[in-house]
């Protein structure tokens, strides 16, 4: 059983159509990021699964709940931290989760057990008799964080949960939802992609409200990346570098298909090689040493979910148009 | 049930944490005492004339003092009443926290219910300032008690329809300040619309100056409670309410 199962799902608007038949599931216990460049659908899809806006076509069921059929029983199992934390500003911590508790259901001695437990799984102790108003984004944040995961929802959507936060609340934000994996299922939404690399187990690309990709983070990073490519920076052991007689040395290595030159300074020379089989890094640097040069670097250039990404997108958009054209014939 | 109580006492937390509850009070206090000392003193001196003259006019604390405070108490309401109900959606709205309500498992008309009842519970906590003058009437003279209770009755029925009124006005935008100039001009126009059928008798001018929202009260202030407009009144609140649902639920179409 999926916890989370999508059917072609669809969101016209009246001008526009938001989310274009997408189809997808989740396992129980996963992150999935949700990926795509601003306006392609995430929020939308999310908003739906949410209960928020209905969908125009399509069907979406979470914990075997359609959303359309019976949103209270969707609603209960899911918790929602929209892009900005919905917080009332002249609330403090503790009573808005009290007030978001009972809105979810809690009450008594399990509610006040559930804002002792959110509060230290955020990190928010410290601040529970504050203003919300008062807080930093970073822990504005974390309240929305804690008053999303209050009822202990099995589906977590997070639209954004990173947005706007400083390097080191990021790390904090990431390593929360890290933890919270498992007990919930997450969905998350971003248009960072190293993001996804780090916190995410499997990958949805979405653009212009297509589904472009599914996959995990690993079998994306590996479809791509059907070429390895290293990069190599070598020195002169005494004075400057013959770098033509390095880049050729480099070629005559086994299963090296290309060597360019990257950049040459004074006794250093940096390479850039092609190659088709894998783990020929021995042999290279083997070949550089023994050729009486230094070998200052080595190290693969790692194919990122950047590149993924504008792959997967710029060669979708022209076959999305074919695919259109078609329809209309 | 539960939900509406929730969503009832997070609405009365907001309004008396902000100044705006205290302010409306102040000022609700303020006016109705003043126009409280107008009328008291009116009756007061046209007691002593007549008692100068040796007339034996006919003195009622509830025609003289009573019946226009309470007119005058609903009046002031078409100016308070938009400043209470502003912000019932539009805050909602301006600041993402509808996302929260409508993601809940909670229907939306135990939102529109709760809200609605605490901006009725303020505009109550509001009367108590002028209930508070009459105490004094009741210390120091005799008036009839029944008209007192049933002008305030007429009261809470006309408040209660204005703010689901301007209550559905504040689902339409996210801008407070839109959201009450729009309340307080449609209060005005259907305050003054009752003037048509002065100087015309058509039936259409009949009808249209039927639909002002103040006229409906005089019965009540009189002591009497007609069903007709119990009824105009009640029809109003229902009118308010639905309204405010419909554009609840087509804000997900939209949005």
């Amino acid at each position: 059983m999926h916890m989370i199962q999508v059917h072609e799902l669809t969101k016209n608007y009246a001008r526009a159509t938001a989310v274009d038949h997408i189809s997808f599931e989740v396992e129980k216990g996963q992150i999935v990021g949700f990926l795509g460049p601003n306006g392609a659908g995430k929020t939308t899809t999310m908003r739906m699964l949410t209960c928020f806006l209905p969908p125009t076509a399509g069907t979406a069921t979470v914990a075997g709940f359609d959303v359309l059929e019976k949103p209270m029983e969707v609603k209960k199992r899911i918790g929602y931290l929209p892009e900005t934390p919905p917080l009332y500003l002249e609330m403090h911590a503790e009573e808005y989760l009290s007030f978001v508790g009972k809105l979810k259901g809690l009450s008594g001695a399990e509610l006040a057990k559930r804002i002792d437990y959110v509060c230290g799984r955020c990190a928010i102790a410290d601040v529970r008799k504050k203003l919300l108003g008062k807080l930093s984004k970073g822990y504005r944040q974390r309240v929305g964080l804690a008053q999303a995961i209050i009822h202990n929802p099995d589906v977590l959507i997070l639209d954004e949960p990173t947005a706007g936060l400083d390097p080191k609340q990021i790390n904090e934000t990431r390593d929360l939802i890290k933890s919270l994996a498992g007990d919930h299922t997450i969905i998350l939404s971003t248009h960072i992609l190293s993001e996804v690399e780090q916190t995410c187990q499997q990958v949805l690309i979405i653009n212009k409200g297509k589904l472009v990709a599914t996959d995990s983070v690993q079998n994306l990073q590996n479809r791509v990346r059907g070429t390895e490519s290293l990069l190599v920076e070598v020195a002169g052991r005494n004075g400057a570098l013959d770098s033509t007689a390095v880049q050729h040395r480099l070629e005559q290595v086994g299963g090296v298909s290309r060597v360019l030159l990257r950049e040459s300074r004074d006794n250093r020379g940096i390479f850039e090689i092609e190659s088709q089989k894998g783990f020929l890094r021995g042999d290279l640097a083997r070949a550089v040493v023994e050729s009486g040069w230094d070998l200052n670097e080595l190290r693969p250039t790692a194919v990122s979910l950047e590149e993924i990404f504008l792959q997967l997108t710029g060669a979708e958009a022209t076959s999305a148009a074919t695919a259109s054209r078609g329809d209309r014939a | 049930m539960r939900n509406v109580w929730i969503i009832f006492r997070k609405e009365m937390r907001t309004y008396f944490v902000s100044p705006i509850a205290y302010f409306l009070l102040a000022m609700f206090a303020l006016v109705s005492a003043f126009f409280f000392g107008i009328y008291l003193r009116g009756f007061i001196e046209y007691g002593m004339e007549t008692q100068m003259t040796g007339q034996t006019a006919p003195m009622n604390l509830n025609e003289q003092v009573i019946r226009p405070l309470l007119s005058n108490a609903s009046v002031l309401g078409l100016f308070f009443i938009p400043m209470i109900t502003m912000r019932l959606f539009a805050e909602e709205k301006r600041n993402g926290t509808i996302e929260l309500l409508t993601t809940s498992p909670i229907r939306d008309v135990e939102i529109v219910l709760g809200k609605w009842l605490a901006a009725l519970g303020l505009y109550v906590c509001m009367l108590l300032f002028p209930a508070l003058n009459f105490v004094f009437l009741f210390k120091y003279g005799n008036p009839d008690w029944k008209p007192v209770v049933i002008g305030f009755l007429g009261l809470l029925l006309q408040v209660g329809g204005l703010l689901a009124i301007g209550m559905f006005i504040s689902t339409l935008t996210k801008n407070q300040i839109i959201a009450a100039a729009l309340t307080f001009s449609l209060f005005v126009a259907l305050w003054v619309i009752s003037a048509v059928s002065e100087f015309n008798t058509a039936s259409w001018a009949q009808a249209v100056s039927y639909t002002s929202i103040v006229t409906h009260l005089e019965p009540f202030e009189r002591g009497m409670i007609d069903s007709k407009d119990a009824v105009f009144y009640l029809s109003m609140i229902f009118l308010g309410l639905f309204l405010s649902l419909r554009s609840m639920e087509s804000l997900r179409w939209r949005s």
